[in-house]
């Protein structure tokens, strides 16, 4: 299928909106009607026709707005890009995965020509045709991570390995559920998951950290996490908290449901080939409340969810000021049915709300 | 002068050890204030003499004390930043065989593990120890902007005057603990402020 890019804003405005074809692919993040942290990982090797899982690095009908909110937040903060001097050729193996993934996955979009180390690369949603030289930096406008994740939507940390950990050595991040790429970079795994609460406890972070240590080439895994935005702000970072975080306050039982959004992260991990570093995307999808709930296995489902959920979690993900306001909305599409193992919204399946 | 002992924390915090001689061919020993005593309870003749202590007394008047240990070489400094050039040229000159200690406040230890990190020292091979004020170094989100010696939470940043939360998110990188708006959602609602550890 062609898709149709959304000429749309994830600020001021906030003209982003899902399509029905959008709403049916969302990476709903809950498989049953509680959550808890877990490692819950599984392999990146595809996922349902049309499903968001389904190619190495997604491309829907946000890409062309998404890169433009980027090059603004870059504008703004070039902080939000940053590679340690040892993570050059790291940039370069992920150039490569995207470019060979992105060509293969979507030939319509874009194309890669390759004669030795003299690449063409054609982006055409973006408008791009340029020549370079592999592994030459020179030829390039930006560095090798920064001119493809220009050009590839969600937060990109690409991951040095050593010492049986990994470092925070590289990254572009200006879609973070409120974390500081620039506070953390240089840090090892455990250092910046430090202030997660519980998981630690759990041993959640030393077995994902002996899992991903292990990732081989050629073998990526994937993993959900979620949070709650008030508004489609792809931005919610800790350097601009000052200016967004008054928006939460903004929630009334009548806008509710178009400007509470669910924020699901499709955090997937590749090896890279030369450097034996570990990328890690960490794609952002949102979606309101008023369009997950056209999907009545959703709407049962959040609502046991955020209503069972852990008080240090709320306030840790940042609405438990806004909890209360969220279940009166969700309680009204739970008529307390069951509903279907899985996180797929089974629409030709499951009942209707029962009125 | 008893030492603080710091409240169990998150991940990214740093922990102190206390130092100790360890074998070596030369030792560099950087300190601030009441780090001066844990120099003085390790020193000895064969120590001081491969001993190159920097030494900033924020006025305190510990430095006659470590005068009087005969170290090789002997710096007082007047702040860590005029010190920091002496820094890096010592740890230029390294060879194999230093062995490094830091003792005093969190920011000097703080910068002075991130000059050595960079000099290509492991900060697991360096040894540090807490001594006087558990004031903290803080980077402020927003601004970038570091205080320093911040004793209080919520504080107000030296630069841009947000009211900051004082968090125990630390960069080893930035030598800096991290302050993030405290009244984001609710502007002008802070806390009154109390000590950190109060």
């Amino acid at each position: 299928m062609t898709i149709q890019f959304n000429d749309e804003t994830f600020r001021d405005d906030y003209t982003f909106r899902n399509s029905d074809w959008a709403i049916k692919r969302f990476p709903f993040p809950f498989h049953e009607d509680s959550y808890m942290y877990a490692v819950n990982m599984e392999q990146h090797r595809g996922g349902p026709e049309g499903s968001v899982y389904e190619k190495r690095f997604d491309v829907d009908e946000h890409y062309v707005a998404e890169m433009r909110d980027r090059a603004m937040v870059l504008a703004d903060d070039p902080l939000r890009c940053q590679s340690l001097p040892h993570m050059t050729l790291a940039g370069w193996d992920l150039l490569e995965l995207i470019m060979v993934s992105k060509s293969e996955d979507y030939p319509d979009l874009f194309e890669l020509h390759r004669d030795g180390d003299k690449w063409r690369w054609i982006n055409k949603p973006l408008g791009i045709d340029d020549s370079f030289t592999f592994m030459d930096e020179t030829t390039l406008p930006y560095g090798p991570m920064e001119y493809i994740t220009r050009q590839t939507q969600g937060d990109f940390c690409v991951l040095d390995q050593r010492e049986d950990n990994l470092w925070m050595d590289a990254g572009i991040v200006t879609t973070q559920a409120d974390w500081s790429l620039d506070f953390d970079i240089g840090m090892n795994f455990f250092e910046w998951h430090a202030p997660v609460p519980l998981a630690h406890e759990k041993g959640i972070f030393v077995r994902a950290l002996k899992f991903l240590l292990n990732i081989q080439q050629g073998a990526p895994a994937r993993r959900l996490n979620w949070t709650m935005t008030v508004n489609p702000l792809l931005d919610t970072s800790p350097e601009n908290y000052h200016k967004w975080g008054v928006q939460k306050t903004t929630l009334t039982p009548e806008n509710i449901g178009q400007k509470q959004h669910l924020r699901v992260e499709l955090q997937s991990f590749f090896r890279l080939p030369r450097s034996n570093a570990l990328v890690f995307p960490i794609r952002c999808y949102l979606c309101c409340f008023d369009d997950l709930m056209t999907m009545p296995k959703w709407g049962r489902r959040l609502h046991r969810v955020i209503r069972d959920l852990p008080e240090e979690l709320a306030t840790y993900k940042g609405f438990i000021d806004n909890r209360p306001m969220m279940l009166d909305y969700l309680s009204k599409y739970d008529d307390g049915l069951p509903t279907s193992p899985g996180v797929f919204p089974d629409l030709e399946t499951e009942p209707p709300l029962k009125t | 002068m008893s030492k603080f002992e710091f409240p169990p924390s998150i991940k990214s915090r740093p922990v102190y050890g206390t130092l100790e001689a360890r074998p070596g061919k030369h030792h560099l020993m950087i300190a601030d204030a009441e780090g001066a005593e844990a120099i003085l309870g390790i020193a000895t003749p064969e120590l001081m003499a491969n001993t190159h202590i920097i030494y900033i007394p924020r006025g305190t008047d510990y430095a006659d004390k470590l005068r009087a240990l005969n170290p090789a070489q002997f710096y007082e400094g007047p702040t860590y930043a005029a010190s920091v050039t002496r820094i890096q040229r010592v740890l230029q000159d390294a060879h194999m065989g230093l062995q490094i200690y830091l003792t005093g406040t969190e920011g000097l230890m703080g910068q002075a593990q991130n000059e050595a990190m960079q000099a290509g020292y492991p900060f697991s091979a360096i040894q540090t120890e807490h001594r006087g004020s558990t004031a903290r170094r803080m980077q402020c989100v927003h601004c970038k902007g570091i205080t320093e010696d911040v004793e209080i939470d919520p504080f107000v940043c030296s630069h841009c005057g947000l009211n900051l939360f004082v968090r125990d998110h630390y960069s080893r990188r930035l030598a800096a603990y991290q302050g993030v708006c405290i009244d984001a959602e609710d502007p002008g609602n802070v806390p009154p402020s109390k000590g950190i550890y109060e």
